[in-house]
């Protein structure tokens, strides 16, 4: 059994307006629906950009917000059903490294006193003094010198004061620590110091962590398996290499190519998706799956049915309807939603990207409400945009030869993916029925496909000149 | 010492030169502050060039002089505390000794600047649009219709949806990558021939910050400008810049084209800001490479070379050359990398290819 399991874990906060009396106008859906298994010695590396609740979820995990529904389940008890007292004693066992340093400690405690706080609480060691020996054993683990007892929070640097932080989680001998953005305060080369410390640790002591950030090169090496979130959902789930080398989702695919990498030669030569437009409100999120207002693949069916989280591979789990469908080159990435990026950069991509973009942005706003759907379609940019023809043809022919580069290494993929229960044989990829998973419609297969889109881009059509107008 | 790094920094600029090439170009500049608790040494001589069109980045960790550096370029520094000396020429002007009326007819015209937090750098109280149109004015005698259609222009032109609607709003109003490209849009609305973008993207979500790095290279591209990008994120230089400069303690350390720099660095505090970060094109690693202790206070800049406490190959150069003498910047291996090492370029060779490189 698994150290730590989220079942169908909802954070809500209500939205109160009035005067006198509070009503509740609505929520916001910090998190919403979110089950994991975090396995003891192991890391569990959760990302997202700002706003899709891994915060909040970190916080739900140790209950310091309330939890709307589900369950937290550490070793066969669920934390958040338990009553306040013995959740209190319970917290020994869960333990947090916030990411300011500087804002989550006491600036009028001594490190001593901040240390031995919570072992007093908790009734570890018998007296000052053996706790103060474990202290001094601690201290000199994160790599402090053991004069460090008798100073407070700001005689010592970032990195140091990061070191604290995790002392003092570690003291009361935790099964789970859980480090909100470690190192995202730290300088680059600080911030190495705390990633080794953290590895070291967990290698000595048989640490459990979940590691909440936003960095994805940090997290991706520290961590064994990586959640990434959107919008309060988990979009994809994978051990870590395998995401990296392989994200399925969309999101996940445009956020690893977003990512800069130190090296002139390798930025050139990759490919990106840049996803246009931002995050949506949480209080407010979109229906279906909540990444169809920014998907570059987004069908019809996206913006009506929440997909869920299903196994594709081993360990694997993807939220989306037609992973498969975009692994085998049968979806086309639509330009309205995004720019792809190509790897030698032209002249010519640039205006052409500028073009995209701008109308893309646009799209991508009035998504909510456009019927634009389209399998890319470029006949539903021009419209509103200032794209000349010679433009629109660039747009057609980058994405279709950047497919093409990427068929090679789906190919694989999908022979691993044929394992998963809804997955048809790899055989037969390269008919359209069969690459549609099991609980689409027949209907879904190519020429039903393509009628629904052109009738919506007719409607978008028609719905941007009537903006224009 | 000074004149000797400003003939070194004069001779340095790569490939053949032109006078109307360079567009700005830094000569031995010094930014000291006076604190109470003693000099602050923030910038202590450092020279490059920036040419139209090309980008520079500057790199380094916090409290290594690259802000105060694009302060000081901006003339934004003239405070009683702020000791500046050496030479800014901007297109043929110097500015430092020049008179602060002249710099501020420069600055937001000739140079723009855009800062790592646009909330606080728009004014809260005045909406997006009069923001943009009163930078406007201010350098052109137009009409205030002008000025708005202008201003709605190059809203539209940053990628803003709905240029008119968005033109009235405040910035609370706009999300975090919104309000950059604002003010993306109130530095570029004179047509800079200089932008300085300082940390343009550290605020913001990766995906965000794919957009707006492609905005700014797609603008550059079409205005033509030289771009400073100052950053502490590798990965951010290596998609921008031609061009990169390390800095440490105020000083350059590194210098010389992207290619230069990534591919046969020379100075170990590149190699260790290489071996920090690590990097998700690569299967994971057993450990990152850190380097070792803090960044030392510019108050008390270590005598010798300032990386000498965290450089682990401090004892290799005789005679403890590396405790007693600053390094000067000199030109090493491929003309225009310059680094300032007391290690003999074998050396530094040597233990980039055997030590470094295969453990990155």
């Amino acid at each position: 059994m698994s150290l730590l399991e989220l079942n169908d874990v909802k954070v809500h906060f209500p939205i109160k307006k009035g005067l006198f009396v509070d009503r509740t106008v609505g929520y916001v859906y910090a998190v919403d629906g979110i089950s994991l298994k975090v396995e003891a010695g192991q890391t569990y590396g959760l990302v997202g950009e700002s706003g899709c609740g891994k915060t909040t979820l970190g916080r739900a995990v140790l209950r310091l917000v309330d939890i709307t529904s589900g369950e937290v389940v550490l070793d066969g008890t669920d934390l958040a059903s338990l009553p306040d007292k013995d959740m209190r004693t319970m917290r020994r066992r869960l333990q947090m490294v916030f990411q300011d340093p500087l804002g989550s400690l006491n600036p009028r405690q001594n490190i001593e006193s901040i240390l031995s706080e919570g072992m007093a609480a908790h009734g570890i060691g018998a007296n000052q003094e053996e706790r103060r020996e474990k202290i001094r054993a601690i201290l000199a683990k994160v790599g402090l010198p053991s004069n460090a007892l008798s100073r407070y929070p700001h005689e010592f640097s970032g990195g140091q004061r990061q070191r604290i932080g995790i002392a003092r989680a570690l003291v009361l001998e935790p099964d789970v620590i859980i480090c909100d953005e470690p190192v995202s305060a730290l300088d680059v080369s600080i911030q190495a110091q705390v990633v080794n410390l953290l590895d070291e640790l967990q290698e000595e002591l048989g640490l459990t962590y979940v590691v909440i950030a936003h960095d994805l090169a940090v997290v991706r090496h520290i961590s064994d398996v990586i959640g990434v979130m959107y919008l309060g959902s988990l979009v994809e789930e994978a051990p870590s290499d395998d995401l990296y080398a392989a994200p399925k989702h969309p999101y996940t695919k445009a956020l690893m190519s977003a990512v800069p990498i130190p090296d002139p030669t390798v930025e050139e030569a990759r490919e990106r998706i840049l996803l246009t437009g931002d995050l949506p409100s949480p209080a407010n999120p979109p229906s279906g799956c909540r990444f169809h207002t920014r998907c570059p693949w987004a069908q019809p069916k996206c913006k009506e049915e929440r997909p869920q989280l299903r196994e594709v591979g081993e360990g694997h789990r993807v939220a989306c309807h037609f992973v498969e469908d975009i692994e085998s080159g049968l979806l086309q990435i639509g330009t309205e939603r995004a720019a792809v990026v190509p790897a030698a950069r032209t002249e010519q991509d640039a205006v052409e990207e500028a073009v995209a973009k701008s109308a893309g942005t646009k799209a991508a706003l009035e998504a909510e409400d456009a019927e634009a759907m389209a399998d890319g379609d470029a006949d539903v940019t021009p419209a509103d945009a200032r794209s000349e023809a010679e433009a629109e043809s660039e747009t057609e022919s980058g994405p279709a030869a950047s497919d093409a580069d990427e068929a090679p290494a789906s190919d694989a993929d999908e022979t691993s993916a044929s394992d998963a229960d809804e997955a048809p044989a790899s055989g037969a990829d390269e008919t359209p029925e069969s690459a549609a998973p099991a609980e689409t419609a027949p209907a879904e297969t190519d020429p039903a496909e393509t009628t629904p889109a052109e009738t919506d881009s007719t409607e978008s059509a028609k719905d941007s000149s009537a903006r224009g107008a | 010492m000074s004149e000797l790094e400003s003939t070194v920094g004069r001779s340095s600029v790569p490939g053949p030169r032109t006078e109307d090439d360079v567009f700005l170009s830094v000569r031995d500049l010094r930014i000291h502050f006076d604190t109470d608790d003693g000099l602050v040494k923030s910038v202590d001589g450092i020279s490059f060039d920036v040419r139209r069109g090309r980008t520079l980045g500057i790199v380094g960790e916090s409290g290594s002089g690259k802000s105060v550096t694009s302060l000081g370029i901006m003339g934004l520094h003239r405070s009683r505390r702020a000791r500046i000396t050496g030479e800014v020429w901007l297109d043929s002007d110097e500015l430092i000794a020049a008179s602060e009326d002249f710099v501020r007819r420069q600055r937001g015209r000739k140079m723009a600047m855009i800062f790592q937090d646009p909330l606080s750098a728009l004014h809260p109280y005045y909406t997006v649009g009069a923001q943009i149109t009163e930078a406007y004015r201010v350098h052109h005698p137009v009409s205030k219709a002008v000025a708005k259609a202008r201003a709605i222009d190059m809203l539209d032109r940053v990628g803003i949806p709905e240029p008119h609607k968005r033109y009235a709003g405040y910035p609370h109003e706009f999300s975090g990558g919104m309000r950059q490209r604002a003010m993306i849009a109130m530095a570029l609305v004179n047509n800079p021939e200089l932008l300085i973008a300082d940390e343009p993207t550290t605020a913001l979500d990766v995906t965000v910050q794919a957009q707006i790095l492609d905005l700014i290279r797609d603008l550059q591209k079409e205005f033509g400008s030289a771009v400073i990008v100052i950053t502490h994120d590798l990965g951010v230089v290596a998609e921008m810049a031609d061009d990169l400069l390390v800095m440490y303690a105020g000083r350059c350390v590194e210098r010389g084209t992207a290619e230069q720099v990534f591919e046969s660095p020379q100075h170990p505090y590149t190699w260790g800001l290489l071996g920090s970060m690590p990097r998700i094109d690569r299967a994971q690693t057993e450990r990152l490479v850190p380097v070792r202790g803090t960044p030392p206070s510019l108050i008390n800049v270590p005598d010798g070379c300032p990386f000498h406490p965290r450089c682990p190959y401090a004892d290799i150069p005789e005679d403890n050359v590396t405790r007693t003498v600053r390094p000067e910047l000199r030109e090493t291996v491929g003309s225009g990398h310059f680094t300032a090492c007391h290690l003999p370029q074998e050396e530094r060779t040597r233990i980039w290819t055997e030590e470094v490189e295969p453990k990155l």
